[in-house]
């Protein structure tokens, strides 16, 4: 199959509240960054875009059409769009590549939740007619997670803590866009009290406006336009079932199943990011991810540090090929999320060329 | 070279106002189990399932891929789930194609759906937002003057909305899943209904339907596993346009003509007219049939109408390029499922399972979605000859 590689990420500042900006205003300046890195002065140069968003973050039916405004689409475009995280706009335009319709694609997502109670919205996520008229929020499922963690011994509150106090020091440390950032020491963390038992809010992730922006294509393309790329060797996703008392909750077996054939352990991963919204989940995805101590974890401070709902997934990617690219690293994974408790997982290899 | 790749089953649900019998889940299960039927497999034999529909609003359920993975025997594969606004029943095959053609899968399911019983589609479409004008329109309004002005333009009889509103239904009284059943439909009764859009009348609208279309797409390797005749992909193409610019053409829109383009050289369609032995295309207002055979290249612009007037569309009439034999859009609206319906229905065509709405040795068809302000294309060529 052909390999497939990465040459420019962009990434916005994640932000609490983008005030008055519309989806143009957030998908043109990281659309046209990525673009630039890529040599490139328009998505017309690109055989194929294609991006993920969801209508109930802003709160209107079609929210992606605008975003066609972002791209210079005259004369038309090949495009689509998945009411999904960014990282499966990425997976469908590896598909079109592999089948000869493309060399190249532009990818972007983006997210304004800020009009909106996130996890309240994300509640109509559950089951319509059994679990979404209680309104059980995201965080409340999160926090169900993180008791049975505890209550199975998996896993201590400090545990939980170091997650979070990691996240910020990486982002304080590497990270420019993200939101919450700083020095922050483990007993302080535990000081807190809890908000949704056994979770602080510090172990969850915020709330953030914002988009990111990727262009790949085909290795020889890279080539030709003369980029330094990274090799994306391997890419999967499963789900899983939907009914949370059917799955152990304290495992992701869709990410094991993923990573398994993604080719995760073909070789050393020397980072990953990880899409974890919260700390407990850090846990339980680096075990899925058969990860061990030699990985450095979330080097960006993960979505903890800056949760763009619907591009963080394509974010995590961006992040892994950006240090590939600047010849930081040689391989590492990253991974991304959807749905309550970890229900749906995306895992991807990225390696040097 | 892209892999080969057929449709090996087809499945869809009576296309009804209201499905108070099953839910979501129930509705695409029921689509879902007619195809794989239809292919002689079972769940295990699906190796990813792609799933579409139109806003997330039209039923209240935030990206229901995550609640109908149990429903639609997902659970431990891959799940993609499309929204490329009308268009997308077309652009889910598309992507669900895509998955065995790169080399990817083998055999895939797709559905997509809409059970517009349970919200409300015009508070969906006309919701208010912050920094822009409020349109308590829906797409009957939005539409509407585009069709006025391809009237003013082609100077078309003023009763070719009303033949297409005619045609359609009679199409429709042959396909039981059909919603609309008006087997004694008249020209005098579409004309006399209500106008609700000026020049669309109630009768010239579609329905708002509940319902589901499933197929499974397999690799040629696979083909001969299920026992009923493939639809071979012999082409797909999407196209996007803004929803305004400066000059942009409305009426016979850019972005239709280069997806046609795109798609017939794929499947060596030189003269639509002649080469196809029908479509099955997303008309959901009637005076869309004279525009977007104009748009499609089956008729000179400003000429549709004349096909449309001539009975070359109509299977009753004895049209040599019959359009919509199912009935098309004016008869059933599913909204997220009408593209499928209409790449499935083309399918149909080809591998001769159309039973009453059969045109007679089908070889080739096309399939047709649009969406949005008429700015988002998908489409795709089927064949009973893999080419």
């Amino acid at each position: 199959m052909k390999d497939i590689a990465i040459v420019s990420f962009a990434q916005s500042d994640c932000v609490r509240q983008a005030g008055t900006a519309n989806e143009v205003e957030l998908i043109m300046p990281v659309v046209n960054k990525a673009l630039a890195e890529a040599g490139l002065e328009s998505s017309q140069q690109v055989d194929f875009v294609c991006s993920g968003s969801c209508d109930y973050q802003q709160g209107a039916a079609f929210a992606f059409v605008l975003g066609v405004d972002a791209l210079g689409a005259v004369p038309p475009i090949k495009e689509s769009h998945v009411e999904m995280d960014a990282a499966w706009a990425l997976y469908e335009s590896i598909l079109k590549i592999r089948m000869d319709q493309a060399d190249s694609a532009l990818i972007y997502g983006f997210g304004k939740s800020s009009p909106g109670e996130l996890p309240i919205v994300l509640s109509q996520q559950l089951d319509p007619y059994y679990l979404a008229p209680q309104w059980v929020d995201t965080v409340s499922l999160a926090a169900m997670q993180a008791r049975m963690m505890l209550d199975a011994g998996d896993i201590t509150e400090q545990d939980m803590a170091d997650v979070v106090s990691r996240s910020r020091r990486n982002a304080a440390a590497n990270n420019p866009y993200a939101q919450l950032k700083g020095d922050v020491s483990v007993d302080d963390l535990l000081a807190e009290d809890t908000w949704v038992s056994p979770l602080r809010k510090h172990d969850c992730c915020p709330i953030s406006d914002g988009a990111s922006a990727m262009v790949i294509c085909t290795v020889e393309k890279a080539k030709e336009w003369g980029k330094p790329y990274a090799v994306i060797s391997g890419i999967d996703h499963r789900i899983e079932t939907h009914n949370l008392g059917a799955r152990d909750l304290t495992r992701s077996v869709s990410t094991e199943q993923a990573a398994a054939a993604a080719g995760v352990a073909d070789g050393d991963v020397e980072v990953a990011e990880i899409y974890t919204p919260y700390s407990h989940q850090e846990i339980i995805l680096k075990k899925a991810l058969g990860l061990g101590d030699n990985t450095e974890i979330n080097p960006s401070g993960g979505v903890l540090a800056g949760n763009l709902m619907m591009a963080s997934g394509l974010s995590r990617i961006g992040e892994v090929a950006r240090r590939i690219i600047n010849g930081e690293i040689k391989r590492g994974v990253a991974h991304c999320t959807s749905g309550p408790c970890l229900q749906h997982n995306l895992v991807t290899v990225l390696e040097a060329a | 070279m892209a892999n080969l790749a057929a449709v090996v089953g087809i499945g869809q649900t009576k296309y009804q106002t209201k499905r108070g019998d099953v839910s979501i889940a129930g509705l695409l299960r029921e689509a879902a189990v007619n195809a794989l039927q239809d292919a002689d497999l079972t769940w295990n034999d699906i190796d990813a399932v792609i799933i579409g529909k139109a806003p997330d609003m039209f039923e209240g359920v935030v990206m229901p891929e995550i609640y109908l993975t149990d429903a639609l025997g997902c659970n431990g594969k891959p799940m993609l789930r499309v929204h490329t606004a009308g268009s997308v029943g077309g652009s889910t095959a598309l992507v669900a194609a895509s998955h065995v053609q790169s080399g990817t899968f083998k055999r895939v399911l797709t559905v997509t759906f809409e059970k517009q019983s349970e919200s409300n589609a015009m508070w969906a479409l006309s919701n208010p937002q912050p920094f822009s004008p409020h349109l308590n329109a829906g797409a009957g309004g939005y539409f509407a003057p585009i069709m006025r002005e391809y009237i003013r333009r082609s100077k078309a009889p003023w009763d070719t909305g009303i033949k297409v509103a005619v045609k359609d239904r009679l199409h429709g009284a042959r396909n039981p899943l059909a919603h609309l059943q008006l087997p004694e439909i008249t020209m005098k009764e579409v004309e006399e209904s209500p106008m609700l859009w000026d020049p669309i009348r109630f009768l010239e609208s579609c329905p708002s339907s509940d319902g589901a279309c499933a197929m499974v797409i397999a690799d040629e390797s696979l083909v001969n596993e299920s026992p009923n005749k493939p639809a071979w992909i012999r082409g797909g193409a999407m196209r996007s346009e803004p929803t305004m610019y400066a000059g942009r053409e409305e009426v016979n829109p850019q972005a239709g003509r280069d997806c046609a383009a795109d798609v017939y050289k794929q499947a060596g369609i030189t003269n639509p007219r002649k080469d196809l032995d029908c479509a099955e295309v997303y008309v959901p207002f009637s005076w869309y049939e004279p525009m977007w055979l104009e748009n499609l290249g089956f008729a000179e612009e400003g000429k549709g109408w004349e096909l449309t007037m001539a009975g070359a569309t109509s299977l009753d009439e004895d049209g040599d390029i019959p359009w919509n034999c199912s009935g098309g859009v004016l008869s059933s609206n599913a909204i997220g499922a009408s593209g499928m319906i209409r790449f499935a229905e083309a399918a149909r065509q080809v591998r001769g399972t159309a039973d009453a709405h059969q045109v007679d040795g089908a070889k080739t068809a096309l399939g047709h979605a649009y969406g949005g302000g008429a700015q988002f294309y998908a489409m795709w060529v089927v064949s009973s000859e893999k080419g």
